[in-house]
């Protein structure tokens, strides 16, 4: 083959793996979403976390505005630690809550920002002051079954 | 400068436990066209390895314009491969690529020649073996004959001193066969050579060459000129050149005696 | 019985020198390698032979496998609700499994085979041997070219069969049945992982790179100079590199995606 036709097609195909590449991090993977040192570090503490996992996102009002960065377990007062990055660019009031919440029935966790009244902002380094942990759903069932067993004992016995 | 250029002396080798050359002297001098006969799978090529240096005796020496091969390092074992070529029994032309590539193959290798010299050169030893209008064909294309003169002209490419022919007149047409020899002759007396040829085509080579070396079972049976031995009384000779059925090569591989294998012996 | 552990033993040497004169080989490939540096050319070509080559085979299986991820992904999801989901499954499963390793078994069985089959035809016609006598080294001018050209080529056709897998599953999923655009786009944005997924898929097909083309080129190097020894190293260059393939990706995935 032509040597300058062979060298068109290895070019072409060098260009599209790079393509296919470039698709891969922007379109699929996140990648400069939230650059590390673009965030600013808060910290929560729960009571308990459920099943989040570090990486998780953070939304407001339903908008990505922040990825869950590490999970500690303090010993001190038995709680899980929960650091968020949060964009630089969104900007929180002092009296902020955080709660941990699931998308759909079994979707994955999430931790969700309700901003307060607050005149001055979150910055590095501060901790949310009200959280509200996840609710766990064997918790919830049990409740559910025995309220229900309650119910159904109470409604039974007179027809019997 | 040393008159004979190959040098072999009382050279012994053996493949694991089954030897193969068991004591050959052989000399060739420079200008000289050296022709080794013998029958099929006597050890003529093992010879060739042998002075290209990619095999080593296991007893012996092969000298090369005075340098030990078996001594030689990788390096000078490569240095002194530029100034050989090698003709394979069917050419071993690179499929790949087309005859002028193949013939242009050493000079990009071992020289930084810019192309248009490249191409003159290629040019002019295509010419010399009569296909320079095939220089854009590929291998796949050319005739049996044809590719053995491509490989040849890709062998004298770089202007060696020697160069080893392993059968170059093997499953060739009459005419090919006769191009083939007189192309031998020419290019070894024209570009000063020296030529080593294997064969075992007693004809064809007894019109060209100069000196013969016969080898049978791994060593030396006889030598001569071309004249010597066609005229040679040495039975071996006599059978090889005229191409009798039984004589000191005998027709039957070694047996036990027919009636015993037919069991005749028994009743 | 003494026959049979006889046997085992033989097979056991056998197998470990066998490996040992891969590794040789392979140490001589990467040492000769300074030819590809200074003739670019030369790796170029064997980029068009090992890459551009296989092109329409992976583009057209990546399409494919990722149209099934869409179909047999919905059918799955709905039943939960959770159609949306979808996009992240199909991507997920492209760009950290079978981007790379289905990319990588088409490679060995397309480009792999087709590298034995070329070298130990060269060797059986004596082209390797001319090159030798003509003071070229082959492992220097056939090897190593060979070599980079297919480790090159292998993680750009990974991450193009995930790409065309991810657009096929977006075909189906979208286009033909109707999960929401943004949502397919979104959950997959947010579950892969730019380092963790994308990167690693990299780096796994690099290495099945490696693992495919040292051993088509052994095969062929190593294989007998006879019609049939060609054949059949061409065979044991597939099957060879597809349980190397398999093996090296259970590995590389346990150390990867361990507990994260």
């Amino acid at each position: 083959m032509e040597r300058t036709t062979l060298d068109l097609w290895v070019g072409l195909f060098v260009l599209a793996g790079i393509g296919a590449l470039v698709f891969l991090a922007l379109k699929v993977g996140n990648v400069g979403a939230f650059d590390t040192n673009k965030t600013y570090a808060i910290t929560a503490n729960f009571n308990n976390i459920g099943g989040l996992k570090v990486k998780a996102p953070v939304k407001s009002a339903g908008v990505v505005v922040g990825r869950v960065a590490e999970i500690r377990f303090n010993t001190a007062d038995y709680e899980a630690e929960v650091v968020l990055n949060i964009g630089s660019v969104y900007k929180f009031p002092k009296d902020t809550s955080a709660a941990i919440m699931t998308s759909g029935l079994l979707g994955e966790q999430y931790i969700a920002l309700e901003a307060g009244a607050d005149d001055k902002m979150l910055a590095q380094g501060d901790t949310l002051k009200i959280t509200q942990g996840a609710v766990v759903l064997e918790n919830l069932i049990g409740q559910f079954i025995y309220g229900k067993s309650g119910e159904a004992g109470k409604s039974a016995a007179p027809a019997q | 400068m040393h008159d004979n250029l190959v040098e072999i002396r009382g050279l012994h080798f053996a493949y694991g436990s089954r030897p193969i050359l068991r004591g050959v002297d052989l000399t060739a001098r420079r200008g000289q066209v050296i022709a080794i006969m013998g029958s099929s799978g006597c050890g003529k090529t093992t010879l060739l390895r042998l002075i290209g240096g990619s095999i080593r005796s296991t007893q012996g020496s092969v000298e090369v314009e005075g340098q030990d091969v078996a001594g030689l390092d990788q390096n000078g074992l490569y240095r002194l491969r530029r100034r050989m070529g090698m003709l394979f029994q069917f050419g071993a032309l690179f499929t790949d690529m087309s005859v002028f590539d193949n013939v242009a193959f050493q000079l990009r290798e071992h020289t930084n020649l810019p192309e248009p010299m490249i191409r003159d050169l290629v040019l002019m030893k295509l010419n010399a073996v009569g296909l320079r209008g095939a220089h854009d064909l590929m291998p796949a294309e050319l005739s049996g004959g044809m590719a053995r003169r491509v490989a040849l002209a890709r062998a004298i490419a770089l202007d060696p001193m020697l160069i080893m022919y392993d059968e170059p007149f093997a499953g060739l047409d009459p005419i090919s066969l006769g191009v083939t020899g007189n192309l031998i002759r020419r290019l070894t007396d024209t570009l000063g050579l020296t030529s080593i040829v294997v064969t075992h085509d007693v004809q064809e080579s007894l019109k060209m060459v100069d000196y013969v070396y016969f080898i049978s079972e791994g060593v030396v049976e006889a030598r001569g000129t071309a004249a010597e031995i066609k005229s040679s009384g040495l039975p071996f000779v006599h059978q090889f050149v005229h191409g009798e059925e039984d004589g000191p090569v005998p027709f039957h591989y070694p047996a036990e005696p027919y009636g015993v294998d037919l069991g005749l012996n028994h009743a | 019985m003494l026959d049979g552990v006889r046997k085992l033993g033989r097979q056991t040497i056998d197998g470990v020198w066998r490996l040992g004169v891969a590794m040789r080989f392979f140490m001589l490939t990467l040492l000769h390698s300074g030819i590809c540096l200074r003739r670019p050319q030369l790796v170029i070509r064997e980029i068009f032979t090992a890459g551009v080559l296989s092109l329409i085979i992976i583009v057209i299986s990546g399409l494919f496998v990722g149209m099934v991820l869409g179909l047999q992904g919905y059918e799955t999801l709905q039943k939960y609700g959770s159609e949306s989901a979808l996009g992240s499954l199909v991507a997920l499963s492209l760009v950290r499994e079978l981007g790379p390793v289905l990319a990588a078994l088409l490679f060995a069985s397309r480009a792999g085979s087709a590298i034995t089959a070329e070298i130990g035809l060269m060797k059986a016609t004596e082209q390797i041997a001319a090159m030798e006598m003509m003071a070229v080294d082959p492992i220097a001018r056939v090897v190593a070219p060979r070599f980079w050209g297919a480790l090159i080529s292998m993680p750009l056709l990974a991450a193009m069969f995930s790409a065309m897998g991810i657009f096929g599953g977006y075909l189906v999923g979208v286009v033909l049945i109707g999960v929401d655009e943004g949502s397919f786009w979104s959950q997959m944005q947010a579950a892969v992982d730019f380092r963790q997924d994308i990167l690693n898929g990299v780096f796994k097909s690099g290495v099945f790179g490696v693992a495919v083309t040292v051993i088509a080129l052994f095969e062929g190097y190593a294989a007998p100079p006879t019609a049939e020894g060609v054949s059949r190293a061409t065979t044991r260059t597939v099957v060879t590199s597809s349980l190397a393939i398999l093996a090296l990706d259970f590995v590389l995935t346990a150390f990867m995606f361990r507990g994260a």
